[in-house]
């Protein structure tokens, strides 16, 4: 299939312009009978010729008595729109209609409406208001409905802690590969250039003060404590969150988590909590990953730009860097984790009506996700300060 | 209207000069309706699916005027064969002509002149979920008539929704706000938004309830007639094959087995025919197509 269409590819003509024949149009002429005014319509009335003729026939001033359009032919549905509303607008009585161009007139003018073509639309001003006034109720019901959310999973957590056996353990594995081993390469790559964006930076700043050794304490420390899990779970949030929404919101429309309520599968149990086990539990591996080959990196511009062997890096990280830096970062990542997974899950769970709502929920989750998990990065930092991890 | 002009014999009549940019603009020009016999031609028609294969040396040719339904078991390909027909599926051998042109060897996208002379009804009527029913209807207008005026195209898409007979108040809804058989009727509208010489409607009754359908049927006949529409139609409802196809085509063993009117396809006493005709459904079928043609020709004596 794949092979016939490639080989058929030379053949495509780009930019090719079909020629344009001459087009036939619909055109009007007036014609004075004694006391009767004729408008006499010639020409094929179908929807690809008719079009330049509308504006003529909705401008035309004066006064017609018949139409006639025994010179016209063939009719569609909108050339006999056209006439019938023409012969309506001035009150004249169409002539010369052949047994075709009746029947097509009967039927249009059956089926004559004044609907509206779309809802109509409040005025701009008040649009604003109530938008704004609806966006802070959303906001505000938003955030209890997580809370409530939340909630719903601790409760079935509890049961799958009393009966582990209804924990999805195929599911849970399922996802932490997809969470966590399908995204060590670009988030390795990514911390790996961000320790060396650090280092250097860092390095040309301290070099100032004489005091580039320094560079080791400033790569080790940040990234352990701050940077390898923030980064990683802003990374998680757009591949993982952001894949959550789009799956559960799509089974969703396609009524698949109501047949498993109907079947007695509850879809929070079956979706929700092997996805969000498993990012809390993939977060803090990752996130040590991350700072891991982001010291990686800022050891070999140590080693290219200042003169600290490899491995005198590494020796050294060990002595500047305290332990409870480590404890920083591992205590923040399942809580991202958890914030990252909630808030795609819930915002998959609540796509209601058609496919656009999938791709808003989505991108919702991750904005959602994203601020979420950076205020409360910053009251951690402010926490832990305060209990003398410094 | 026009009781205030006061002159009345200053009328616009004038041969009108199209203006360049709207002769430009149109290069998709459909010439004259079809005059052929067939607007439909398929031979040796082959479908796979890797190894699996669909069809194999199919033929097919359609009348024009005509409403052909397209029978067969689930998975006989009844579906891809209208895909092929409309350029969505390649077929990896034979040639389908539509109006005269080769259908097979044209890419994708490009430009062939036949796409604004049919009309496509999809099963779950494929709306654009983000416009409304009037606003999916004026799509494929603006697509190949831009110089059509929005008043104009506003009052297409008024008229041909009520033209398949949904409610006024359909106009403005979108598909979600639609049940399953208004979402048929709008697909129908934008279906037949161009005036198309040839339609497609694959299983245009299935999921509607007994009444919709036969309305649905009605609606169908009374369109290709007033029309005078080439109707493709694949369906699975006996009702709908008794009551308004012309001819019937079946399809199995991967071609079209036999093509004609349901007695004469009868004759060929193929087993699967027999089976398809003659089940309990089928005879319940026939007796009300009976019924009503003995009503109908009641009616006719008596006016």
């Amino acid at each position: 299939m794949l092979l016939t269409r490639y080989k058929r590819l030379p053949r495509r003509q780009f930019g090719r312009i079909p020629p344009i024949n001459m087009k036939e149009w619909a055109q009007i002429r007036l014609e004075e009978a004694g006391e009767v005014t004729r408008a006499v319509i010639t020409g094929p009335l179908l929807v690809s010729t008719a079009g330049a003729l509308d504006p003529h026939l909705r401008d035309a001033s004066g006064d017609i008595d018949e139409v006639d359009i025994s010179e016209a032919g063939p009719f569609d549905t909108v050339g006999a729109w056209l006439v019938f509303r023409f012969a309506r607008a001035r009150n004249a009585k169409i002539v010369g209609a052949s047994e075709q161009a009746e029947i097509l007139i009967g039927a249009v003018e059956q089926c004559e409406s004044t609907a509206d073509i779309a809802p109509p639309r409040e005025a701009s001003l008040r649009r604003v208001a109530e938008g704004v006034g609806v966006k802070t109720i959303e906001i505000a019901q938003g955030f209890g409905r997580n809370i409530g959310f939340l909630g719903l999973l601790l409760v079935a957590l509890a049961g799958t802690v009393r009966h582990p056996s209804r924990l999805r353990g195929k599911a849970l594995v399922r996802q932490m590969e997809l969470v966590g081993i399908s995204s060590l390469p670009i988030i390795g790559l990514m911390s790996f250039l961000i320790g060396i964006v650090i280092a250097q930076q860092g390095a040309v700043q301290l070099q100032q003060f004489g005091a580039e050794t320094l560079t080791v304490n400033l790569v080790g420390r940040i990234t352990l404590r701050e940077l390898g899990v923030l980064m990683t779970a802003i990374m998680v949030a757009g591949r993982s969150g952001s894949a959550f929404a789009a799956q559960i919101g799509t089974m969703k429309l396609t009524e698949e988590i109501d047949a498993m309520r109907t079947i007695g599968v509850s879809p929070v149990e079956a979706l929700v909590i092997p996805r969000i086990l498993a990012a809390v539990l993939m977060m803090p591996l990752l996130g040590f990953f991350a700072s891991i080959m982001a010291i990686i990196g800022g050891a070999v511009i140590g080693d290219v730009m200042l003169g600290i062997p490899f491995l005198s890096f590494l020796a050294r990280i060990q002595e500047v860097v305290p332990t409870y830096d480590f404890y920083v970062g591992m205590v923040k990542a399942p809580v991202f984790g958890l914030i990252v997974a909630l808030s795609g899950c819930y915002q998959g769970m609540q796509v209601r009506g058609n496919a656009e709502e999938v791709g808003l929920r989505t991108t919702k989750a991750v904005v959602q996700a994203i601020f979420a998990v950076i205020v409360l990065d910053a009251f951690f930092a402010v926490f832990f300060t305060k209990i003398g991890w410094a | 209207m026009n009781e205030t002009e006061p002159q009345a014999d200053k009328v616009d009549a004038a041969p009108q000069e199209v203006p360049e940019e709207i002769a430009q603009a149109t290069n998709e020009y459909s010439p004259e309706p079809y005059s052929g016999e067939f607007p439909i031609v398929i031979s040796g028609l082959r479908n796979a699916f890797g190894d699996f294969v669909v069809h194999e040396n199919l033929d097919l040719k359609v009348r024009r005027g005509e409403v052909i339904g397209i029978v067969g078991g689930s998975g006989t390909g009844k579906s891809v064969l209208m895909r092929s027909i409309i350029g969505l599926q390649f077929p990896s051998e034979g040639t389908i002509e539509v109006f005269g042109q080769d259908i097979t060897a044209a890419e994708p996208d490009e430009v062939i002149g036949v796409r604004d002379r049919w009309g496509v009804l999809f099963q779950g009527g494929a709306l654009f979920s983000t416009l409304t029913v009037a606003e999916n209807v004026e799509v494929p207008l603006k697509q190949y008539y831009p110089e059509l005026s929005k008043q104009l195209l506003d009052e297409i898409a008024r008229y041909k929704v009520v033209l398949t007979g949904l409610p006024e108040s359909a106009t403005s809804k979108y598909p979600s706000e639609l049940s399953g058989g208004m979402k048929k009727r709008a697909g129908l509208a934008r279906a037949l938004a161009l005036d198309p010489e040839l339609l497609f409607l694959d299983e245009p009754t299935a999921g509607l309830d007994p009444i919709g359908a036969a309305k649905f049927d009605d609606l169908t006949r009374e369109l290709a007639n007033t029309l005078g529409l080439t109707v493709f139609l694949i369906t699975h409802d006996l009702d709908t094959l008794y009551a308004i196809c012309d001819r019937v085509a079946v399809l199995a063993d991967k071609k079209v087995i036999a093509v004609g009117t349901i007695p004469e396809l009868l004759e060929t006493q193929h087993p699967w025919i027999e089976e398809y005709f003659n089940g309990p459904r089928a005879r319940a079928a026939t007796a009300t197509h009976n019924r009503a043609k003995g009503i109908d020709n009641n009616t006719g004596g008596g006016s």
